[in-house]
């Protein structure tokens, strides 16, 4: 039995209309991501990687083709079931963190729980098991700006793994970091791959896209693996 | 998202902003204070008003020279043709109905040996006087009869003004006064009554209405004063008393009115019903600058944390749910404004009270709070959803 795809992208296409001009950002996209994947998306600065980012999270909608998540279409869905299915489903790990700057680690972490209805005594709980997880147990009152910027990411990564998505979307998590935070933050990533989380990683860096087990190569708009 | 959420949520916000929230907070305190002690005074002022008048008896009627509304005659200027046959007429007809009472009201010097008293209000009436104003009340000795009233008998009802003016240190009761060139003789003096408006109510002297007329040559009356016995019949009564004053086709409608207490006090009612909305309009647009002080900070605070919202939306975040952060932070102020107001403006309207009558009417808080809620609805409503339609990709790529 053939196993479905996490996430199915088929002939993606997107295009922007400004007065007379198109601009072609995605060529026709054809992608298929199964469960327990780990994959790097790179390529140039203006290649279309961060329009295709936001296409499979949810963020921005194709002009045209289809996306399959998890064999569900959610290609056309509305703007309140792409936000639902955003909270269920993607945890959004930032390169520049995207904490609240004035909510402590525990907090920050809570967040998309709040969003999904989880109640206040069992959104604490998960909170607190996957701020250990990510070895910041300690640092659970601290705000962002108490944090460095390895220990911030660790919260984002804490915070993405809250309402167990299926798919954790990292865009250069390690862009804003030095090599030693950046090792531990792909170390985690590696850790959560082996536990059987799907990650879809976005970077420029050869060294970091290096780490996955998939490389997918983004040029003018199309793939060239 | 739950409505306890959302509302720490905004507490979060606002407390992170202390400076900022309590100046804004302060325009919507001053509008509903203003609201408050404006709405107090005028009300107070009403109330003021319609004591004195309702005082006098709901019971009360005024017949009055002229026609209903003010018309005039021919000539322009109103001609009295009521005298004291008429309010006898009506007196022998109403008979166990009402009351009536002719009054002439002049001025005139009056004097007791060497001290003298100007400009003393003279009401020339008939002996039920006193019945038909329940505020009148006779203090020392006695009012007249009906017996003087008939004959004509020079005696004089003081009232307290005039007594402490001309009888110092003795005791007024049969001591002879001068009206004008005139000698009456002192029976009673009138309990005080204050004054209404700065006019001295008791500087005042009663005498027969017959013995007036004579006074001042005049054989009419200024008003016939009617007191129906129950109040529930004093429209009954009114219609009685027309028809009593029409019956000898002496007087047509053009001649006189009749006025009742209710008549007199909607008509008070509603000027100073129209004082009271305009006090309380000014104040409400200043409760409106402080509504566009909230809308500006609330639009500062969208731009601030454009980033947060689109990091809220990308965490899955409803419109709806942005939408109410916004607004709850909005109301909030704004209900907390108007909170602190109206304290503030209960409080001031109670120190206003020594002065004015003030009344802080329970529909004033109401109307000064709902009004602040709605100012927050409503100046909150921009920002908010600004902040929900903003595009979370572009928002988290905001600097």
């Amino acid at each position: 039995m053939k196993k479905v795809p996490v996430i199915q992208l088929k002939d993606i296409r997107k295009e922007y209309h400004n007065l007379d001009v198109v601009t072609y950002v995605l060529k026709g996209i054809t992608l298929e991501i199964f469960e327990g994947d780990f994959v790097a998306i790179t390529g140039p600065s203006g290649s279309g990687k961060s329009t295709l980012m936001n296409i499979i999270g949810l963020l921005d909608t194709p002009t045209s083709g289809t996306y399959l998540l998890r064999g569900k279409n959610v290609t056309n869905i509305s703007e309140r079931d792409l936000a639902r299915t955003r909270n269920k489903e993607i945890g959004f790990v930032f390169q520049s963190f995207n904490l609240l700057s004035r909510s402590t680690s525990l907090e920050n972490v809570m967040l998309p729980a709040i969003y999904a209805g989880m109640k206040g005594e069992a959104r604490k709980e998960r909170a607190l098991k996957l701020l250990g997880q990510v070895g910041l147990g300690e640092r659970i009152n601290n705000k962002p700006n108490q944090l460095s910027g390895g220990q911030q990411q660790r919260v984002a990564i804490a915070r993405s793994l809250m309402n167990d998505p299926l798919i954790i979307l990292a865009d250069e998590p390690t862009g804003n970091l030095d090599s030693k935070s950046g090792e531990d933050v792909m170390n985690i990533l590696d850790t959560l791959n082996k536990e059987g989380k799907t990650i879809v990683l976005i970077t420029h860096e050869p060294n970091i896209a290096a780490r996955a087990k998939r490389i997918i190569h983004v040029k003018d708009g199309l793939l060239n693996t | 998202m739950p409505f306890n959420e959302l509302f720490t949520l905004a507490l979060h916000a606002l407390i992170a902003n202390k400076l900022r929230s309590i100046l804004t907070t302060l325009g919507i305190i001053i509008g509903v204070f203003a609201i408050i002690v404006l709405v107090s005074i005028g009300t107070g002022l009403q109330s003021y008003i319609t004591d004195q008048v309702s005082g006098l008896g709901s019971n009360l009627m005024f017949v009055i020279p002229g026609a209903e509304g003010g018309a005039r005659t021919a000539g322009g200027a109103v001609t009295n043709k009521l005298t004291i046959n008429d309010a006898n007429e009506l007196e022998t007809k109403l008979k166990g109905q009402a009351q009536v009472a002719p009054v002439l009201l002049k001025t005139a010097t009056i004097k007791y040996q060497n001290q003298t008293d100007k400009g003393v209000s003279i009401a020339g009436t008939s002996a039920n006087y006193t019945q038909i104003i329940s505020t009148i009340k006779i203090d020392q000795g006695t009012g007249f009869t009906e017996a003087q009233v008939r004959a004509g008998a020079s005696v004089a009802l003081i009232g307290a003004t005039v007594n402490t003016k001309l009888f110092p240190n003795t005791s007024p009761i049969g001591k002879n006064i001068l009206i004008g060139a005139n000698r009456f003789t002192v029976v009673g003096v009138l309990a005080k009554r204050g004054s209404t408006f700065g006019i001295d109510q008791d500087n005042i002297v009663g005498i027969p209405v017959t013995i007036a007329q004579r006074q001042f040559g005049v054989n009419t009356v200024n008003a016939i004063y009617i007191s129906a016995l129950n109040a529930n019949s004093v429209s009954f009564v009114k219609t009685q008393a027309t028809k009593i004053l029409l019956n000898d086709k002496r007087l047509t409608t053009d001649d006189f009115n009749i006025q009742t207490q209710e008549s007199t006090l909607s008509t008070i009612q509603s000027i100073t019903g129209a004082l009271t909305a305009a006090l309380g309009g000014i104040a409400a647009i200043s409760l409106l600058v402080g509504g566009i002080g909230v809308a500006n900070i609330m639009l500062v605070s969208v731009t601030e944390r454009t980033r947060e919202i689109g990091l809220r939306k990308a965490l899955g975040a409803q419109k709806e749910d942005i939408l109410k952060q916004f607004l709850i932070e909005a109301i909030f102020l704004c209900v907390l404004g108007g909170s602190v107001g109206i304290l503030l403006g209960y409080g001031a309207s109670l120190i206003v009270s020594y002065f004015f009558t003030t009344v802080v009417s329970v529909w004033s808080v109401l109307l000064a709070f709902g009004f602040s809620v709605a100012v927050g609805l409503i100046f909150g409503m921009a920002p908010a959803i600004k902040a929900s339609n903003l595009n979370p990709i572009e928002a988290l790529r905001y600097e």
